[in-house]
């Protein structure tokens, strides 16, 4: 009667970790594809989450491998889901602010319930000609609780349409989600013209669950069009207390310093 | 309009066209008389209530023998004949009539046109030779319309207006050749006519009375640039005698719109046993659509709107009304829809009939059957996924953000639905930097600021303080005076930051000293990326 041998446990056991092991970084969707259940938490007094979300859906959009058999041109429509709550409290997409590729492929869905909201996500990952599915749902509401997370998991990877749920004011409950954020707002990089005006967005993003990479921390944003991920900006060690302001308070300064 | 005028009907040259116009002259009394199914010899009026009291609309012989008609009050008309006879006049039931007399119409050519409110227009280009040559399709008409007992007055004339000048206005049954197109005279059948054959309204007419014009042939007589300097109107054929001398003859194009009849698909079930339950229901539910969608298949169309009709035992008819994105005619999906809209539905004794109803279709392809099993496979379509949607979360929840000409940004985005056509328009200027997210309406922010004209310092929304750390603006926006009110004020929008880097987009609404109320309020309207 063949046992396993104690190597061949190791290595089966040890299959999950090397998979683990990967740290994740944009990009990824090139090599594994997209991930199928994403959720982004974030507090609802600004819009980071709404963006961060955004910003990792299209990473992996762009980096996602296409078939040949395909059409070249990508027509499909992005479908971006909230409940009232949600959209009273961070607002509604506004189309001149979204970014260019998704400008004309927006589609509203405004639910009264989450229920309702639950059930516009799934079928918007049940349907072939939605690219991802954007979800806003605002606190910990009874019908998402772990068998509905995981319906809309197993929904989303069986027909391949991504989901990112973005969770506001929100506890880490159950879920069955393949990665969750947690996403703040960080300060920008100053613009090369004019330093005193707000620069790209950027986010200060916590992995703290994933299935197939260690959890981790990072500061996103966006250049050229390329979702960027870093430790931490360049020269915040050197200058802690750098002057963000740009020279935007210099009469209260002095005073304030004693100088 | 066919350009060709000339008289041989030969190979090479289309034949001349040819417009019969059937003016029935009675139709509201006519139409009257045949629902009382007896002839009236009394004096009787049709009546329409104005503001002024009622108004006689149509007079019988009788009543016009007796000194009513039409346009006079009632009053007057009781004066001189206090006997006479009022009944209500129902335009709207005229109208209908006339629109199925324009289809039954379409026996004598191959369309014909309404010419509201009481004639007919018909096409009867190289047809008369099938009712034995002019004269004789012009008695083919007069006698189908009297056995229909409808008083009819007809004319067949190269052009629409010609036509309707003869039938109005010439000898009874006449017909005008068609002769070579002579630019400088005008037929003489034609010249003999009074102005009023030229369907102009009343006001131009009375003007063409006071000039002493009261013939279609004085009317060429004055030349036209005297004719053109005193009707300038360019846009309104009926107030320019010009344009409609010019349609008379057939020198400017008169487009007519043709009667097209629709049949709505409809399909039904009576039922021999009344069903109680919500499991018959839906095989019968199922069944119709079978039956809907061989019926669509048929004519090539799919269903944009359904109505489902269910008549109870006890009399009661509950209707219930489906709209979808885009045109469908599979079975499985309505049914699907339908399914979500019968749960409130309260069957009573029993229901007895089903009727399921296209009011809307539009043409639609022939494709792939089956889209359900389809659909566990390769995911639903776009369009059946908004059905859904639409269908459990109300008509207006499903939305596409389209542009819209303004500069208020809460004016510059509007809801569509999702499937319809994007309008053309500008997109909004690359150096104009908009927020991704907008709050439904602006929120009031207590501000902090170092001059009343400049950005602020420190601000309180929803109840916590922010630090503005970094600022870009103003940017001015000035209010639409052509649709405000004179006392809106302009706002200045300014991008900011936080400490902690959140951003938003906040603006002043008004100046300090313009005039227009006091210190200005801060609002916030949008949340950056």
């Amino acid at each position: 009667m063949p046992s396993p041998t104690p190597s061949q446990t190791c290595e089966v056991a040890a299959a999950p970790l090397a998979r683990r092991s990967a740290r994740w970084q944009p990009g990824l969707a090139a090599r594994a594809g997209p991930v199928a259940h994403s959720e982004v938490f974030s507090s609802t007094n600004h819009a980071g989450g709404a963006a961060a979300a955004l910003a990792l859906a299209l990473d992996d959009w762009r980096h996602a491998p296409r078939s040949e058999v395909r059409e070249t041109q990508d027509r499909r429509a992005v479908l971006w889901v909230q409940t009232r709550e949600a959209a009273r409290l961070t607002g509604r997409p506004y189309r001149a602010g979204l970014p260019e590729e998704l400008r004309h492929r927006v589609i509203h869905v405004l639910a009264e319930k989450p229920e309702d909201a639950l059930f516009a996500l799934e079928e918007g990952v049940r349907c072939r000609e939605i690219a991802f599915v954007i979800g806003e749902l605002s606190g910990n509401p009874r019908a998402l609780d772990f068998t509905a997370s995981r319906r809309l998991t197993l929904a989303a990877e069986r027909h391949g349409v991504p989901l990112y749920l973005v969770r506001l004011a929100a506890q880490r409950d159950l879920s069955s989600a393949r990665m969750r954020w947690e996403v703040a707002c960080a300060p920008s990089a100053a613009p090369a013209w004019n330093a005193q005006a707000p620069g790209a967005p950027a986010w200060q993003a916590e992995l703290f669950r994933a299935r197939a990479h260690p959890p981790g921390s990072w500061l996103l944003d966006e250049e050229g069009g390329r979702l960027r991920a870093g430790r931490k900006r360049e020269g915040e060690e050197e200058s802690p207390d750098r002057d963000r302001t740009g020279g935007l308070q210099p009469r209260r300064r002095p005073r304030a310093a004693g100088r | 309009m066919s350009g060709g005028q000339g008289a041989s009907c030969s190979a090479g040259a289309p034949p001349p066209r040819r417009i019969l116009s059937i003016w029935l002259g009675a139709l509201a009394m006519d139409r009257w008389q045949l629902a009382q199914e007896q002839a009236e010899d009394e004096p009787l009026v049709l009546i329409a209530d104005t503001a002024h009291g009622p108004r006689i609309e149509a007079a019988n012989a009788a009543g016009r023998a007796a000194g009513a008609r039409p346009g006079m009050m009632l009053a007057d008309a009781r004066t001189l004949c206090p006997a006479i006879r009022t009944a209500p006049s129902d335009p709207a039931g005229d109208r209908a009539l006339l629109e199925k007399l324009a289809e039954w119409a379409m026996r004598w050519g191959p369309w014909s046109a309404l010419d509201p409110p009481d004639g007919l227009l018909v096409d009867v280009t190289a047809v008369a030779h099938l009712f034995g040559g002019e004269p004789r399709l012009l008695e083919n008409v007069a006698a189908a319309f009297a056995r229909r007992r409808l008083t009819i007055r007809s004319a067949i004339a190269p052009t629409a207006g010609a036509a309707w000048a003869l039938a109005h206005f010439g000898a009874p049954n006449s017909i005008l050749a068609p002769d070579e197109p002579d630019h400088e005279r005008m037929p003489a059948p034609l010249a003999e006519l009074p102005v009023a054959a030229l369907r102009l309204d009343a006001d131009v007419l009375t003007v063409l009375r006071r000039l002493g014009l009261k013939r279609l042939g004085e009317l060429t007589t004055i030349g036209r640039d005297a004719l053109q300097r005193r009707f300038r109107n360019r846009r309104s054929p009926a107030a320019n005698p010009l344009i409609r001398l010019d349609q008379l003859l057939g020198r400017v194009p008169e487009p007519l719109l043709p009667v097209v009849p629709q049949q709505m698909p409809l399909v039904q079930r009576r039922l021999l046993e009344p069903i109680r339950h919500r499991p018959l229901l839906d095989r019968v539910l199922a069944d119709l659509g079978e039956d809907m969608a061989r019926e669509l298949e048929g004519s090539a169309q799919g269903a944009r709107r359904l109505e489902l009709g269910l008549w109870r035992v006890d009399g009661e008819v509950v209707v219930r009304r489906l709209e979808l994105a885009a045109a469908t005619r599979d079975p499985a999906h309505i049914c699907r829809l339908f399914a979500a809209k019968l749960d409130d539905v309260d069957a009573g004794f029993g229901i007895e009939m089903l009727r399921l109803r296209a009011s809307w279709a539009e043409p639609l392809a022939l494709e792939q059957q089956d889209l359900e099993a389809a659909a566990e496979q390769h995911g639903t379509s776009l369009a059946a996924c908004i059905d859904r949607l639409s269908v459990r979360l109300g008509e207006g929840a499903v939305t596409r953000p389209v542009l819209h000409a303004s500069h208020i940004p809460e004016r510059a985005q509007r809801w569509q639905p999702p499937l319809a056509v994007q309008a053309p328009s500008q997109a909004e200027l690359a150096f104009h930097q908009r927020p991704l997210k907008l709050l439904d309406r602006p929120e009031r922010i207590a501000v902090l600021y170092a001059t009343p004209d400049g950005y602020p310092q420190r601000f309180r929304w929803r109840g916590s303080v922010h630090d503005v750390a970094r600022v870009e603006g103003p940017e001015r926006i000035a209010p639409e005076w052509w649709r405000e009110r004179g006392a809106a004020r302009l706002r200045d929008y300014y991008r900011i930051e936080d400490g902690e880097g959140r951003r938003y987009w906040i603006y002043r609404q008004g100046l300090v000293g313009d005039g227009r109320g006091g210190l200005p309020d801060w609002y916030l309207q949008g949340l950056c990326a």
